[in-house]
C-alpha cells in the first residue's frame, strides 16, 4: 500500500503546523523522519494514520494505482503507536489480544498470534500481569506487540523510544530492524534522535517549516 | 429503656424464625429497588456515556439538571407522579397508583440522575489516549465508546451502587405512590414508618437491622468495587 500526503496543511491556535505537506511513502519502504519539537511530526501522523482530518490537502492510500476509500477496512490495515501507548486496564495478554478481537478473529488464533507478538518484544513471560503495572520501557514495547498482533501493512511509530531507558530502546531497535527483515510492511518512524535514525536505517527525512524533505 | 431492649428482643426472634410476613416485605423491598435501579442503569448508562463521548448541543445543560437530579426530594417525585398517575391524571387509565409498578418507577425516577451522573463522571475521567489507542487499533466507534465504558467499569459499578443506595433507603415516595398496602405494596421502610407510628416496635427494629445490613452490605461491596479499581490502576493501597 502507497500512502500518498498531498498539500496537507494544519492551523492549530493560529499557528501553522503543516503547511502544504505533499510527499509519497512507498509500499515496504521503511522511513525515519526528523525534526525539531512542536515541527508537526505527531500531527502529521495522526493526519497521515487517518486519525484526524486535515484543514486542507488530502491523504490518500492507493493499491494498485487505485484509491482506497477511508474507511474502516482500509483503517484496520494500519496501526500507529504513540509515545503514550495508552494501556487498557486488563492484562497483558488482553490487551494485546484487543485488535484481534475487534475483528472478530477465533480464540486460537487470537492465542497464537498474541503469543507470536509477546515474543517479538520479549514480553511473554509478563503475559499474565496486569498491563498499567508494566515499567515504561516494557509499556511501550507492549504497545508495539500490540501493533504487530494485527498485522498492519503501514505501521507508524512516533517517538517510539522517548523517555526510556537504555535496555529498553536496544530491545525496541533491535525488534525495529527485524521486523524490516521479515515483514513486508511500510514503516514510518519518528525520531528526534539523529543517532537512533542512523542506527535504524531506511530512507532518511526531515520535516521542517511544515513540509517533508528528503536528506 | 426496656421497650427498646423487649424491642431488639422480639427483632430477633422475628429475624431468626423469618416469619412469612417478614419474608415477603423483604423480598417486595428488594424486588422494588433492584427493578429500579436496572431501569436506571439501562437509560441512565448510556446517557451517561453519550454525555461523556460525544459532544452535542445542550450537554452541559443536560449534566447540570442531572447534577440537581442527584438532590430530587422522594417527596416531591412522588407527589407529581401521584398527580400523574392518579385516576384524573394524564396516566390515570393505566390504573398503577398504590402499585408495586408505581413504585418502581417513582424509584427508577430518582436513581436515574444519580447513575447518569456518577457514570459520565466516571467514563469522562478515563484518560484519552485509551480511545486513541482503541481507534489505532482498528475499533469501530461502537468498539472505541465500550472500551473506555469498559476502562470506566469500576468507577460505573460505584455508581450503580450508589444508586441502590438512594432508592433502598427510601421512604416517602413509595408511600404516596404504594399506600402501603398489606400484602401487596409494604416495604421495609413504609413498614418501619407505620409500625412505629402504632408503637408496634418489634417488627420495626427487626426491619431496621435488616435494612442497616442491607446498607452495610452495599457500602462493602462498594468498596470492594473501588479497591478493585485502584489495585488495576497500579495505585498500591495501604488500608
Amino acid at each position: 500500500m502507497t500512502v500518498q500526503l498531498i498539500g496537507v496543511a494544519k492551523t492549530y491556535d493560529g499557528n501553522q503546523v503543516l503547511t502544504g505537506c505533499s510527499y509519497t511513502f512507498g509500499a515496504g519502504v521503511d522511513y525515519v523522519i526528523m525534526g525539531d519539537n512542536g515541527s508537526g511530526k505527531s500531527t502529521l501522523f495522526r493526519i497521515a494514520a487517518l486519525l484526524e482530518a486535515a484543514d486542507l490537502g488530502e491523504v490518500r492510500y492507493l493499491e494498485g494505482g487505485v484509491v482506497l476509500p477511508p474507511d474502516i477496512l482500509l483503517k484496520r490495515r494500519l496501526t500507529m503507536v504513540f509515545p503514550q501507548v495508552g494501556v487498557f486496564s486488563c492484562s497483558v495478554f488482553d490487551n494485546v489480544a484487543y485488535g484481534l478481537k475487534i475483528r472478530g478473529l477465533k480464540k486460537d488464533q487470537v492465542q497464537e498470534r498474541v503469543a507470536g507478538a509477546l515474543e517479538e518484544v520479549g514480553l511473554t513471560h509478563k503475559s499474565a500481569q496486569p498491563a498499567v503495572t508494566l515499567s515504561s520501557g516494557e509499556t511501550v514495547r507492549l504497545g508495539l506487540a500490540r501493533a504487530l498482533a494485527i498485522d498492519p501493512e503501514v505501521l507508524f511509530l512516533d517517538e517510539p523510544t522517548t523517555h526510556i531507558d537504555k535496555a529498553n530502546t536496544r530491545l525496541i531497535e533491535d525488534c525495529i530492524r527485524r521486523l524490516k527483515e521479515e515483514r513486508a510492511l511500510t514503516l514510518i518512524i519518528i525520531t528526534h534522535d539523529p543517532a537512533q535514525a542512523g542506527r535504524l536505517g531506511g530512507r532518511q527525512l526531515l520535516l521542517e517549516g511544515g513540509k517533508i524533505k528528503e536528506m | 429503656m426496656e421497650t427498646i431492649i423487649q424491642g431488639f428482643v422480639s427483632a430477633f426472634q422475628l429475624i431468626t424464625h423469618l416469619n412469612p410476613e417478614l419474608l415477603r416485605i423483604i423480598l417486595l423491598s428488594l424486588e422494588v429497588s433492584g427493578l429500579a435501579l436496572v431501569a436506571a442503569t439501562v437509560l441512565g448508562l448510556p446517557l451517561g456515556a453519550l454525555l461523556a463521548l460525544k459532544p452535542f448541543p445542550f450537554r452541559g445543560l443536560l449534566l447540570s439538571l442531572l447534577n440537581t437530579g442527584m438532590g430530587l426530594p422522594p417527596v416531591v417525585v412522588g407527589l407529581f407522579l401521584y398527580l400523574i398517575l392518579s385516576r384524573s391524571g394524564p396516566l390515570g387509565f393505566m390504573a398503577l397508583l398504590y402499585s408495586p409498578t408505581a413504585m418502581i418507577i417513582g424509584q427508577a425516577i430518582l436513581a436515574f440522575p444519580i447513575v447518569t451522573s456518577l457514570a459520565h463522571a466516571a467514563i469522562v475521567g478515563v484518560d484519552p489516549v485509551i480511545r486513541l489507542a482503541a481507534q489505532t487499533l482498528g475499533a469501530t466507534p461502537w468498539q472505541e465508546a465500550t472500551t473506555v465504558v469498559r476502562e470506566a467499569r469500576y468507577g460505573v459499578g460505584a455508581a450503580v451502587i450508589a444508586g441502590f443506595g438512594r432508592v433502598s433507603a427510601e421512604v416517602g415516595l413509595v408511600l404516596m405512590v404504594g399506600g402501603n398496602i398489606a400484602h401487596y405494596t409494604r416495604v421495609m421502610t413504609t413498614t418501619i414508618a407505620l409500625e412505629t407510628d402504632k408503637g408496634n416496635f418489634d417488627l420495626g427494629i427487626a426491619l431496621g437491622l435488616i435494612l442497616l445490613t442491607l446498607s452495610l452490605m452495599v457500602n462493602l461491596a462498594l468498596r470492594a468495587v473501588q479497591r478493585r479499581g485502584r489495585a488495576q490502576s497500579g495505585v498500591r493501597l495501604w488500608d
